[in-house]
């Protein structure tokens, strides 16, 4: 199983939804995050004085799927959070060691 | 000598602006009718502007960060306060009674209804006309709604150098300063002016002032923020300003909006008669001119904006309608709508080019008052000498003499008062935030932290 983490700009968020329903993706966690990565921030005016703001307000997906879907799923957020912009923000992949639905107590790719 | 000095001042109000025709105009209100229009104009102007103090409070609130709210809100309604009883109990009297050309008035307490006007509340049928000709004859208007109406500009005054000051004083030092600035300072520079004194004998002319309420305030204010010094983190060590954006700008908006409404009665009632049609035709005059300024002063500051910064900036525009209404505060009755758009507009580019420079300058305006009042006051009453009556080497005096005077004696009282009880809370104290620390409560407490936390 891997563990898909994407981080997105907030307005692609129901576009990646949209993509992970198209291919069959039944669940994902969503959390508001703020970071930066090359893009550094941007600089702002109030009343006439720059400043930077050091940390935009990005939004974070998990997703767990079986090793098979992994690479469909970083295709489709790939394509559906990309504005060709710098921002569009990142996706990493990790072995997932054991996923429980506790509902159940199903495990593994049962419970996914 | 209380009702001939304030008699002689409508008089002599009238007789300057040289609107008022004698003979047949004046023969159709009678006296009565022209006192009672008079007493009505002051106290309904007079309420107008008392909603200014809100819209003081609402603008501060918006502009500063929502950890300081609750003491700005104190600060407004007890400096509204505080004003209006040291009006009462000193103020007054210093600043319109006795002047007599000089340059103060008379330390009498508590100020109260003309001795005339007690006997006819008082009379009985039989000597009712005789003590309602003796009120008409002394005066123009009820004594006590002059003094409502002029305690609301103290209060304004106040106001002023409350947001410049937010986020790091104490409340307290700073209410002292209040109390003598309403009590002492205004009404001293007030009497040279509007209580007859040196500089109106001199012909300088400020008719709703710019420079004895805009102007004053801002002096104190510049001498309070130099001797306070700037919030924590708001400028650099390698010069470098920090902007610490206000909580709130729709708040901010309405303030602006309050106060431009409530102008209507500091520039309309300034007037100080409504008993003829020529002071009618004058007060709508000034109306129209109040609205033209704030109007030009709000879309100079959106153009400006967006040229220098490329994006328009919400509270300079909210600050350029304050800069074209201060600008157009000492001369509103000019005759020529046109020359209202041309001050409006110059005083929002003012404000603009200034709050930045205020800034380079090391001083912390949190609201920039001191761009709009002081800088747009000294502009607003140059423009009478240039495009009003009054002389222009005149204006020039009575700005440096007011301004000399108001400033150095808030700067001694600063320095005293940051001598002995201190006017500055504790770093710490700064940074959780003036209402935890000087009131013990939050404005929001149920709010999230908002887009400046992480």
């Amino acid at each position: 199983m891997k563990l898909i983490t994407a981080i997105v700009k907030p307005f692609k968020l129901d576009d990646v939804r949209e993509a992970m329903t198209e291919i069959g993706i039944e669940g994902m966690t969503v959390t508001e995050v703020k970071g930066f990565g090359r893009q550094k921030g941007h600089a702002e005016v109030y009343r006439g004085a720059e400043y930077t703001i050091s940390f935009l307000p990005k939004v974070r997906i998990d997703i767990a799927v079986d090793d098979g879907k992994s690479e469909k799923v970083v295709e489709a957020i790939t394509v559906a959070a990309n504005t060709g912009k710098i921002g569009d923000g990142k996706i990493f992949v990790q072995e997932l060691a054991q996923a429980v639905r506790i509902r159940t107590g199903e495990s593994g790719t049962e419970a996914l | 000598m209380t009702s001939i000095v304030k008699f002689s001042l409508v008089a002599g109000v009238i007789a300057t602006t040289g609107i008022l025709t004698t003979g047949e105009a004046k023969a159709a209100v009678s006296t009565e009718a022209a006192f009672v229009f008079n007493t009505f104009s002051f106290l309904v102007h007079g309420v107008l502007v008392m909603l200014m103090a809100a819209g003081f409070a609402m603008l501060e609130s918006g502009l500063v960060r929502a950890k300081n709210t609750a003491a700005i809100c104190l600060k407004n309604i007890a400096l509204y306060s505080l004003a209006g009883l040291m009006f009462y109990i000193v103020g007054y009297s210093l600043m319109y009674t006795g002047v007599d050309k000089g340059w103060i008035g008379s330390f009498e307490f508590l100020y109260n209804p003309a001795p005339t006007e007690l006997t006819l509340l008082n009379a009985d049928d039989a000597n009712e006309a005789a003590a309602n000709a003796a009120v008409l004859k002394d005066s123009a208007y009820a004594s006590m709604s002059d003094w409502f109406f002029q305690m609301v500009f103290v209060a304004t005054a106040a106001s002023i150098v409350s947001g410049t000051l937010a986020e790091r004083i104490k409340v307290w030092p700073f209410l002292i300063f209040v109390v003598v600035l309403t009590g002492i300072i205004y009404p001293i520079q007030g009497s040279w002016v509007w209580g007859a004194g040196w500089l109106s004998e001199m012909g300088f002319s400020d008719f709703a002032g710019s420079t004895l309420v805009h102007s004053t305030g801002g002096w104190a204010a510049l001498a309070g923020a130099i001797v306070l010094g700037a919030r924590k983190g708001k400028f650099s060590p390698n010069g470098q300003v920090n902007p610490m954006p206000g909580a709130n700008l729709p708040l901010a908006t309405l303030g602006t909006f309050i106060l431009w409404f409530g102008w209507f009665g500091f520039n309309g009632g300034s007037q100080l008669a409504l008993g003829s049609a020529a002071d009618a035709t004058a007060i709508a005059i000034v109306y129209v001119n109040t609205n033209l300024a704030a109007a030009a002063g709000v879309v100079v500051a959106m153009v400006m904006t967006q040229l220098m910064f490329k994006k328009m900036d919400l509270t300079l525009c909210l600050n350029g309608a304050i800069g074209g209404l201060v600008a157009i505060t000492a001369g509103p009755d000019l005759q020529q709508h046109a020359w209202a758009i041309v001050i409006g507009g110059i005083g929002g580019a003012l404000v603009v080019i200034a709050v930045p420079l205020v800034d380079k300058m090391k001083i912390d305006d949190v609201v920039g008052a001191i761009s709009a009042h002081l800088v747009c006051g000294i502009w607003g009453t140059l423009a009478v000498g240039i495009f009003g009556s009054g002389s222009l080497v005149t204006q020039f005096i009575g700005i440096g003499a007011i301004g000399a005077f108001v400033f150095l004696t808030s700067l001694v009282l600063w320095l005293i008062l940051k001598a002995t009880i201190g006017i500055r809370v504790d770093e710490e104290e700064e940074m959780s935030g003036l209402d935890t620390s000087e009131l013990g409560m939050e404005a929001y407490p149920e709010f999230g932290r908002g887009s400046q936390m992480l």
